[in-house]
């Protein structure tokens, strides 16, 4: 019996017992319904960090020289923290050492960040996130500049109190006002605001717009690092070589101004974009593992379900099974035609779950901070999965069905 | 087609050991009989048992029987003679347990499952007591079944399917599925389907069982219009009268050939003119 035959037959088969192939499918659809969401919120979340995270916060081919990684991902040992407690800062004389060796054509930046209260007379008091910067800091992080300028050399080096600040820390402090050329106080000290960055939006619910990054040699560092000490340093390679290269000057020059022995680990970090990618890959394998295994569990049903109910079917039509094989049917065609059904089943279960399932993306997307994505692979990979649980349930019901006995299922009433 | 046929006829073969004389009987009733050629059906010494769980059943204990192509066949006997048996080897549904049996010159009775259900499809076509329709399929739908498994395109079915239908007088019932038939109706779309593959023989196992005897006279007809124009047809019954359509009546009993008659002789034994 040709293929389409078969399929033609089953959908024939499946029409005429509606309800009773719909509660059939419930298994596969369910199943399939959570795997597409969650397929959609873990690919969401993992072109967020891709494109959002790792972009925006860290920056693509940069890295930061810091004295413990901030971004930690997954658990961090009792010993580690310890050890990173030990770790020396990081303070002007390290970076004025690491920015001689760097290669020409990348940028760096000192980066001292806190979140501070800031104030106008024109609004309350509220926090801000205060970066204490260099002049290329804004270039490096890509930051764009809707309204005046951002600070320069000469004032990184006078440590003029000037300011770039976000679209939220204008709109807030400044309401319906001009903020270029007006004073922003922080920590009591007022700057004078004299560029305004482009909206950057959120991530994971965080503004990315509430920043007011001023030269750090102004009394800015005394709020964001009373200690003296340096956050991190920021260096921005224009191709992924230079920033090996970079990295690796900046190693070799902390290591040897610290005086590390070949053998002795590194007591500073330098935390690049690649890293929390790399991380981010791992966790987007957990996610999808953890993620599916739910599903999987209803697929598991979902098989169990169909398998029953295909041995049931073959019970109910032994006759017809009779008939087939009396007229010429052979093992093979009858083999088909319950695997054909059980596997159209199983597939008409996978596409409304699909559809249910990018509703539920949907449905999470609007109604949580959690950002989904439809991955275009997990439709097919969904049809593909539906139709294989379709056969492995079929398997054995289709094999019964095609060695009965032609005289045998004759006889059945 | 010819390539198994032995060369010996079945008279003088010395191969084929003939133990008791029901079963020599049975061979002097096909003299001659030469697989292929003409000959449709011929088997040697058919046995068919059934183990019942340690004791042995012999439905069939050595069935001689050859039948000519184009010949009208009754096969008679009490309940329990084998005749369901015997109907459902010719019919290659069953394999017997000893002996051999040619169809159109070809040895089926040791092929395997597949190639005997490619033999049913293309060599026989069945007409069962109880219809045996798919109830959910249209009256077209069941006749284009054994098309389906032949491998033959969706139109040249329909096409083949409506021609039968229109040689059962059918055809203003294509559409109707088998609840909207009457008994009779259902069995002439089973005789449709029976034909539409062309094939060497027509089997039919009580095939008026479950009809009413005005109802009878008719299928009757249509098996004696399709004898007429050629059709070998071979059909199980334990009504005389039915019987008595037929021109010859093959009688078993106790699983083997006790009786093997012509249309006269027979009607003559039954009283019928
Ligand atoms: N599948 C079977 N298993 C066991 N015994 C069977 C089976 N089919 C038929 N028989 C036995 O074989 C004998 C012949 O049966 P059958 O061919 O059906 O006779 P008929 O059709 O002439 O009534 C009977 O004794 C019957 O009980
Ligand atoms: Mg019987």
């Amino acid at each position: 019996m040709p293929f389409l035959e078969a399929v033609r037959l089953a959908f024939a088969q499946i029409r005429v017992q509606k309800l009773k192939s719909f509660f059939t499918l419930l298994g596969v659809m369910i199943g399939v319904m959570f795997l597409i969401a969650v397929v959609s919120i873990v690919e969401g979340m993992s072109k967020y960090m891709e494109e959002d995270f790792a972009g925006k916060m860290l920056g693509v081919n940069s890295f930061t020289l810091r004295r413990r990684p901030e971004a930690q991902f997954g658990n961090v040992s009792e010993a580690t923290w310890r050890e990173y407690q030990r770790r020396p800062l990081i303070y002007k004389s390290d970076v004025d050492q690491v920015r001689p060796a760097l290669p020409s054509g990348v940028l760096a930046s000192v980066e001292n960040m806190t979140f501070t209260y800031a104030s106008t007379p024109y609004n309350r008091p509220r926090q801000v996130q205060a970066v204490g910067a260099e002049e290329s800091y804004v270039a490096i992080k890509g930051y764009k500049l809707t309204a005046g300028r951002t600070f320069t050399a000469q004032e990184v080096s006078y440590g003029s109190k000037v300011l770039v600040i976000g679209t939220e820390v204008a709109e807030h402090f400044f309401p319906s006002l001009d903020p270029l050329g007006r004073e922003l106080r922080i920590g009591g000290v007022p700057y004078l605001v004299v560029g305004l960055l482009e909206k950057q939006g959120s991530l994971f619910g965080f503004s990315l717009d509430r920043l007011a990054i001023g030269p750090w040699t102004s009394p800015i560092s005394r709020i964001t690092n009373p200690r003296g000490d340096i956050d991190g340093f920021l260096v921005k390679a224009p191709n992924a070589a230079l920033l090996a290269d970079a990295m690796e000057e900046a190693r070799s020059v902390m290591r040897s101004s610290r005086h590390l022995a070949p053998a002795v680990p590194d007591n500073f970090a330098l935390e690049s974009s690649e890293s929390a990618l790399t991380f981010f890959a791992q966790l987007k394998g957990q996610m999808v593992a953890f993620g599916t295994a739910l599903p999987a569990i209803g697929l598991i049903v979902g098989a169990i379900v169909i398998m029953n109910i295909m041995l049931v079917a073959v019970a109910e039509r032994t006759r017809e099974i009779g008939i087939r094989k009396a007229l010429g049917a052979k093992r093979r065609d009858i083999m088909r035609q319950f695997l054909v059904e059980s596997a159209s089943l199983s597939v008409l279960g996978a596409a409304l779950g699909i559809a249910l399932g990018i509703g539920m993306a949907k449905v999470v997307a609007a109604v949580s901070p959690l950002p989904a994505r439809v991955a275009p692979w997990s439709i097919p990979m969904a049809v593909l999965l539906g139709a294989g649980v379709g056969i492995v349930a079929g398997l054995y019901p289709a094999s019964r069905a095609a060695r009965l006995d032609p005289i045998a299922a004759l006889r059945q009433e | 087609m010819n390539d198994k046929q032995p060369d010996a006829t079945l008279s003088t073969t010395g191969e084929h050991s003939l133990s008791s004389t029901a079963e020599r009987q049975a061979v002097v009733q096909a003299p001659g009989a030469t697989p292929g050629k003409d000959w449709v059906i011929v088997t040697r010494g058919l046995k068919r048992e059934y183990d019942m769980g340690g004791e042995i059943v012999r439905a069939l204990r050595g069935v001689d029987l050859a039948i000519r192509r184009n010949e009208y066949v009754a096969i008679m006997g009490p309940s329990g003679s084998g005749k369901s048996t015997l109907m459902n080897l010719i019919g290659c549904l069953d394999t017997p347990t000893a002996g051999e049996y040619w169809l159109n010159g070809t040895l089926v009775s040791r092929m395997s499952d597949d190639e005997l259900a490619r033999v049913r499809n293309k060599e026989i076509g069945f007409v069962f007591q109880t219809f045996n329709l798919l109830p959910r399929a249209t009256a077209l739908h069941n006749v284009e079944l054994p098309l389906v498994y032949a491998g033959i395109s969706s139109d040249e079915r329909k096409r083949r399917a409506k021609h039968a239908l229109e040689q059962v007088q059918l055809e203003h019932r294509m559409l109707h599925r088998p609840n909207e038939l009457s008994g009779g109706q259902r069995q002439r779309v089973a005789i449709a389907r029976a034909l539409v593959n062309n094939p060497s023989i027509l089997l039919a196992d009580e095939p008026t069982g479950n009809l009413d005897s005005q109802t009878s006279e008719e299928i009757m007809r249509v098996f004696e219009n399709l004898a007429d124009s050629g059709q070998t047809v071979i059909m199980v019954t334990h009504e005389p009268d039915i019987a008595a359509h037929a021109r010859r009546v093959v009688v078993l009993r106790d699983g083997i050939v006790a009786s093997d008659d012509r249309r006269s002789a027979f009607k003559q034994s039954m009283g019928i003119s």
